[in-house]
């Protein structure tokens, strides 16, 4: 590499960063007041590059159209920041931290839906910048003069946030916001107006960064969790709540990611490595050597302790035998009296209800919240797959080697996670899925890159699809009672004690770090299976196994159920999977529907499905007695 | 003569998740007066304070304020009432500066009550005075405590709930805070304070209650409980 091309990959790489540290800086500034991971911050970032297409269109392609087009799409973000403030966050600041959580994913579905609507599924490619179409050149190559700008952009959106944050009352106001909100209040300010007024910042900076990014990227559909999972890594990476964190992040993973396009393939030693392969992972991997040095990032403090009296995690009722039977019962029969469909369905209902019960074990009762779980359903299914197809292992050897290759995988991402709490965990599990999506997504030769895997059938004594049911009902519910059984034993006591609380426990005498990377293997492995069996009940794998959105899937599934009984993940599962396949045969826009769902449950069970059940269960005994 | 109550509590019960840790607390606080809240530790002392200002959502009773009742208000418009509150660990912005936490504090002035300034507060607390752009988490301990009352007063407050002011400080500091309590009286605010120094109490309180398992067991002046040795073995002593 000459010293010239050095240097463009580097401008590159900051004028990347450019909008990359303007959502960041949003998210992180929204999460440090409100403690709410806003999922549906990327929508916002999206509706900024919708925005700004449409007024462009609508004010001409002209230097003037372009700029107000791009300042009020930003500001109309920033009111659709208030919107989600005013009629969803505001009514569930109370409400556990997961549950919020569950709320901003169904914004991201609603959001995804009301774009789909105004601009349609193709990519709508923007214009580029009026007056900024031309080409710089510096040192023999042409640089876009936009993108100098975007580069400039960056350190002057930096400095006005600091004037803001260090310089007026608004600033301190957040900023004690930040540390303790409960004594700002107590002090007489109005969290609600605070709170407003940080998540239309927040937004218009989202909005801002997507809107300045029209001549860059087409608007498309697919944005609001490519971007989210960028900005997590970035505020995660430079350390939550910091804004100049969220610069230095962003730029370093911008020109790291510059770099690896600019490299391209190279030959070390005889071995071929290709650099531009890495652009999707390298982010991850910053992200997971960051974090096992400074866990809480590069610039970022550990977290406050909010001091929101939350009611501690009541202890679990195990099931009764009972009702299982019952339940049991019931499943074996639905098939001899349902059709094909049903029982079609019911395989799948199944698979993922091992997916989120194994899921709720690792955030519930083992306390670590991991937004990455699919990547140990995807990589049993590829595992399953692959020993099937490629190998040539029997079905059934290919089906019980499967959860063992996840649960491999959970032994060295396991490894890293449970180093970190909170937040921090979280967004590692997040980065250990990205990194095992895009191996997958890029590995054509071995996994059929973004075409997957087809042809993966059950053995001819399944091929059945009541019989293979039967098999799906039998592993799955052998791994859902496995769970359950473990969460009443003193390892799963264990667990819950180093939940509520990690230093007692390790004070008499747990090696909580251990236990919990037990923990992460075995919810690993049966995770792994839950995606084995499911893919051999669909023919096929592909990539969206081990997406983000199958990670979001399956923390709605739990927390729809409620996170704080063993059967709710059960019921969530259930009751998201038949309703998303009940919706989607009828309207194109299923997701805005079960957002809508989702946000009226949020809202009137803030304890999930089955915890608000069992409270008006309770209640009504209670006025009986 | 006496003037109605500022603050008057009346049946005050209150929980922490499912354990009930107010049992129908009453008390009252007349403009000018300080009255300290006396207890063991747990008996309920914090939370009552927390209960009158909202922190901790009363389940039952009343708690009325300048002759409003507020016990159904969040903590905010409380503290815009003129009520302030200063809480126990101090709980000051550790990454803000001494002046950025007393702006957090800062609300408009309101009827009768005193108006303070900055230079008021550094006048009243001189310790402060040097050390206006040190950000909280550089202080001592008496420090903060310092800071986080002229915190609270910058709220113009009425009355003010003071949650153990001399608890973890140098003996000398805790005498220079009992001169302080008395300046504040001094100007006509109303102090509730609650205390396990019953020293410091002496020093400052016209009148005290002793609560004890959520319950208040005495109610009377300084004097009265200076002469009763036994209600003071009963339930002070440890």
């Amino acid at each position: 590499m000459t010293f010239a091309s050095i240097i463009i990959q580097l401008l590159n790489g900051l004028a990347a960063a450019s909008s990359l540290f303007l959502v960041s800086a949003g998210l992180s500034l929204i999460f440090g007041v409100t403690r709410i991971v806003n999922f549906a911050h990327g929508s916002l970032y999206m509706l900024g590059l919708y925005g700004a297409y449409s007024l462009i269109e609508a004010l001409g392609r002209t230097p003037l159209g372009f700029w107000s087009a791009v300042v009020v799409a930003s500001l109309l973000v920033g009111v659709t920041g208030i919107l989600i403030e005013v009629l969803v966050l505001r009514r569930i600041y109370r409400a556990p931290e997961l549950f919020q959580l569950l709320a901003t994913f169904a914004v991201v579905l609603v959001i995804k839906d009301i774009a789909l609507f105004v601009w349609g599924a193709e990519d709508l490619v923007g214009p580029r910048a009026p007056g900024l179409s031309m080409a710089v050149e510096i040192l023999g190559k042409r640089i876009p003069a936009y993108d100098l700008l975007l580069i400039a952009i960056g350190p002057v959106v930096l400095g006005v946030m600091w004037l803001l944050l260090t310089r007026t009352r608004w600033g301190a106001l957040v900023r004690a916001a930040t540390q303790d909100r409960e004594m700002v209040g107590a002090l007489g300010v109005d969290q609600a107006k605070l709170f407003t007024s940080v998540l239309f910042v927040g937004s218009v900076l989202a909005g801002l960064g997507g809107a300045l990014q029209i001549p860059r990227e087409p608007a498309n559909l697919d944005l609001d969790l490519a971007v989210i999972a960028d900005a997590f890594v970035i505020t995660v990476v430079g350390g939550l709540g910091s804004i100049g964190g969220a610069f230095l992040a962003a730029v370093i993973i911008g020109v790291a990611k510059a770099f690896c396009i600019g490299i391209g393939t190279v030959t070390w030693f005889g071995f071929e490595v290709s650099f531009s392969k890495l652009t999707l992972v390298v982010e991850f991997l910053i992200m997971a050597l960051v974090l096992v040095a400074r866990p809480y990032g590069l610039l970022g403090k550990p977290q406050a302790v909010q001091r929101i009296a939350a009611d501690p995690a009541p202890p679990l009722t195990a099931p009764s035998w009972t009702m299982a039977l019952v339940w049991v019962a019931l499943l074996v029969g639905v098939p001899l009296v349902a059709d094909r469909y049903v029982t079609i369905l019911l395989t799948d209902i199944v698979c993922f209800a091992l997916f989120a019960v194994s899921l709720h074990f690792i955030m519930g009762p083992a306390g670590m919240v991991s937004f990455g779980h699919a990547a140990y359903f995807g990589l049993g299914a590829y595992a399953a797959g692959l020993l099937f197809k490629r190998a040539g292992l029997p079905m059934e050897a290919a089906l019980l080697l499967a959860p063992l290759c996840a649960g491999a995988f959970a032994v060295v991402y396991g490894w890293f996670c449970v180093r970190l709490s909170g937040v921090y965990l979280a967004m590692l599990t997040l980065a250990f899925a990205q990194i095992s999506w895009s191996i997958v997504f890029q590995w054509d030769s071995l996994t059929g890159g973004s075409n997957g895997v087809f042809g993966i059938w059950p053995s001819a004594w399944l091929a059945d699809k009541t019989t293979y049911y039967y098999l799906a009902l039998a592993c799955c519910g052998t791994g859902i009672a496995l769970l359950w059984r473990v969460l009443f034993s003193p390892f799963g006591f264990v667990l819950r004690a180093g939940r509520d609380s990690p230093l007692r426990a390790e004070a008499i005498g747990i090696d909580l770090r251990g236990f919990q990377w037990a923990a992460f293997v075995l919810v690993g492995a049966l995770a792994g299976l839950a995606g084995a069996v499911y893919a051999f009940s669909k023919g096929s794998i592909s990539p969206s196994t081990i997406s983000i959105g199958q990670s979001t899937d399956g923390l709605i599934m739990v927390l729809l159920g409620g996170v704080e009984t063993l059967t709710g993940p059960v019921v969530g599962t259930a009751i998201y999977t038949w309703l998303r396949d009940a919706v989607a045969r009828h309207t194109e826009f299923w997701r805005a529907v079960m957002g809508g769902v989702i946000l009226l449950i949020v809202l009137l069970f803030p304890q999930g499905l089955v915890g608000g059940l069992k409270v008006l269960f309770l209640r009504w005994r209670e006025q009986r007695a | 003569m006496t003037l109605p109550p500022i603050l008057a509590v009346t049946d005050l019960h209150a929980f922490y998740g499912r354990a009930h840790i107010l049992h129908g607390v009453s008390l009252e606080a007349r403009p000018g007066e300080v009255v300290a809240l006396l207890g063991r530790n747990g008996a309920g002392k914090s939370t009552a304070l927390k209960a009158i200002m909202g922190l901790v959502p009363p389940a039952k009773g009343e708690v009325s304020f300048g002759g409003q009742r507020i016990e159904r208000l969040p903590p905010y418009r409380i503290a815009r009432l003129g009520l302030g509150y200063v809480p126990e660990e101090r709980r000051i912005f550790t990454d803000l500066t001494v002046m950025e936490n007393l702006e957090v504090g800062r609300q408009g002035g309101r009827g009768a009550a005193p108006v303070w300034t900055e230079e008021r507060l550094f006048a009243l607390f001189p310790n402060l005075a040097g050390m206006r752009d040190r950000p909280g988490d550089r202080m001592s301990g008496g420090e903060q405590q310092m800071l986080t009352i002229a915190r609270t007063l910058m709220g113009n407050p009425s009355c003010v709930l003071l949650d153990e002011p001399s608890e973890g400080l140098a003996p000398i500091i805790v005498e220079q805070m009992a001169n302080s309590i008395r300046t504040l009286k001094g100007e006509g605010l109303s102090v509730l304070l609650c205390e396990q120094n019953l020293h410091f109490s002496q020093a400052v309180a016209d009148r005290a209650y002793i609560i004890e398992k959520g319950q208040i067991r005495f109610g009377g002046t300084m004097a009265e409980l200076a002469s009763d040795a036994s209600l003071r073995e009963q339930y002070l002593s440890i």
